[in-house]
């Protein structure tokens, strides 16, 4: 029974694809060197625990000539949406604006706001409603963006939109403690920049 | 002279089943040992005994059927997350080896037992992470997810934990939870470094343990300043945000959320496979000690009626003559 188990595990894993990669290297040469030998002098009897990097593909180097198309990697909590997709622009909604990304953009960390994310492949645009999170674009043309919530705008309810503005609005005017009030104006900027999302 | 004739007998049939005697008097206490002569013991014992392992068994089985579909469901959870904490050590880098002097060591356990050895190995590897990062003038404290690390760690570092957090399943797993336990980490526990430490899921019956090490913002302004993994950070523009420290501590603190909520995933995903194929290797071990049982009792049952026939047969042939 647990050997089916497995095998079904095994079965369903193969049938999705694998955005990152969950395979392990063993023991790979990324490991800290340092980390290892400290450990080693401390817990000579204990392997020494993975980290991080051993698990990570390691990113492309700093191209010398400008790329054509620039890679996006756009992650929440719950899935990675967009993981090593080329694509020509996207547009992210940074707390000074909305800012282009272009291939062989220059290095940045950019916060975001909640508003519109969209990416451009060719004709191809996707426009993703995100709740804030954060931005980095390397110098080797990759472009990581993490937020907490994301939805397509095809799937956000004008009506209910609306509903939520207006009862942000009423909680703000009726607020007493600065909790309340900062709580209430975090609700009435998320829903009105939802509003400008359907209607933008 | 019959008599001393059956005496004999029976002496001779408590004596040669030996094995029998063995194995009885390592399984059952010395009391019930059947004084010479009398009728061996009955199989009520032995009764006893097969079916409480046998309800041990049923019950082994099913925590391990509820663990595999309690992985099932956790588990594609938990490899969509793997996503979250990667740009982060793409940006940062990774250094466990970076010297601090406040260190908070975040251990992540499960609040229920019979899952084999994750916790004990995730307490290990937190005491040899306090070993390795103490030092003068340093101090390494513990923040500690689940009831099982805290009862190891409570015997020989009381002084040392800051924070204790448990029911972490009581309503499943979701970032809002983690985000809140970590952002009351962040408030109440000083720190220059943060390692957390979990059970990465590679298989169900493979666990890693990993530690994920999350550095205070003045930290890796400090690091960045010095060269090394996180030297390209000065490279970076930074929008929004009038400085990159302010920048930098918003940064900081996602990403302990984001590392938490990985490491939680991962760390009950181990659990559920731990526990799946501890309560495997048991109900095996139940099945085979219910095969032994079988034979004893078997054994037993056979002998005594042999017993009760030859004291018939004997007795019907001392009448006759």
């Amino acid at each position: 029974m647990f050997r089916q188990a497995s095998r079904l595990l095994g079965r369903a894993s193969w049938l999705r694809p694998r955005p990152f990669c969950t395979e392990v290297p063993a023991a790979t040469p990324s490991a800290d060197p340092a980390f290892v030998e400290a450990w080693k002098k401390v817990a000579p009897n204990i392997d020494p625990p993975r980290t991080p990097s051993t698990y990570m593909d390691p990113r492309p180097p700093i191209p010398s000539s400008l790329p054509s198309k620039m890679t996006v990697n756009f992650v929440l909590p719950y899935s990675s949406e967009l993981s090593g997709k080329e694509v020509d622009m996207v547009m992210i909604p940074a707390t000074t604006g909305q800012m282009g990304v272009l291939p062989g953009h220059v290095a940045t960390i950019a916060e975001l706001k909640p508003g519109v994310l969209s990416v451009h492949d060719g004709s191809d645009v996707k426009k993703y409603f995100i709740s804030s999170g954060f931005a980095f674009i390397h110098a080797n043309s990759v472009a990581d963006i993490i937020a907490v919530e994301a939805v397509p705008i095809d799937q956000i309810d004008a009506s209910l939109v609306q509903k939520g503005l207006a009862e942000f609005t009423q909680k703000l005017s009726s607020a007493t403690t600065d909790l309340e009030k900062a709580e209430a104006q975090i609700g009435i900027d998320v829903h009105s920049a939802l509003n400008s999302a359907i209607t933008g | 002279m019959a008599m001393a004739a059956l005496r004999r007998e029976g002496r001779r049939f408590a004596i040669s089943p030996n094995p029998i005697a063995a194995v009885r008097s390592s399984i059952f206490p010395a009391e019930e040992q059947a004084p010479l002569g009398v009728r061996s013991i009955s199989t009520q014992i032995v009764r006893n005994r097969m079916k409480s392992v046998k309800s041990i068994q049923k019950i082994t089985k099913a925590m391990k059927m509820v663990a595999a579909s309690k992985l099932r469901a956790i588990q594609s959870k938990a490899e969509n997350s793997r996503g979250l904490w990667q740009p982060f050590t793409a940006l940062l880098g990774d250094s466990p080896s970076v010297k601090v002097k406040k260190d908070v060591i975040v251990t992540i356990s499960s609040d229920k037992g019979l899952c084999g050895g994750i916790n004990s190995t995730s307490v290990k590897i937190s005491k040899a992470l306090n070993k390795l990062t103490a030092g003068p003038d340093k101090e390494t404290k513990y923040v500690i997810l689940g009831e099982k690390a805290k009862a190891q760690l409570i015997r020989d570092s009381k002084k040392d934990i800051e924070l204790n957090i448990t029911e972490l399943q009581k309503n499943p797993l979701n970032y809002a939870q983690v985000s809140v336990i970590a952002d009351d980490i962040l408030k109440n526990v000083e720190y220059d470094a943060l390692r957390v430490v979990f059970n990465k899921f590679q298989s169900v019956v493979s666990f890693l343990p990993t530690v994920s090490t999350v550095l205070s913002p003045e930290v890796v302004e400090k690091e960045s300043e010095a060269g090394g993994k996180l030297g390209d950070l000065d490279s970076y523009e930074v929008e929004g945000g009038e400085t990159k420290s302010e920048i930098l501590q918003n940064l900081t603190e996602f990403q302990f959320s984001c590392v938490l909520f990985n490491g939680v995933m991962e760390n009950a995903c181990s659990e559920q496979g731990a526990r799946m194929s501890a309560m495997d290797s048991s109900s095996r071990n139940a099945g085979e000690m219910l095969d032994r049982l079988t034979l004893t009792y078997n054994r037993t049952r056979q002998a005594s009626i042999t017993t009760e026939l030859i004291e018939i047969i004997s007795g019907a042939s001392a009448l006759e003559g």
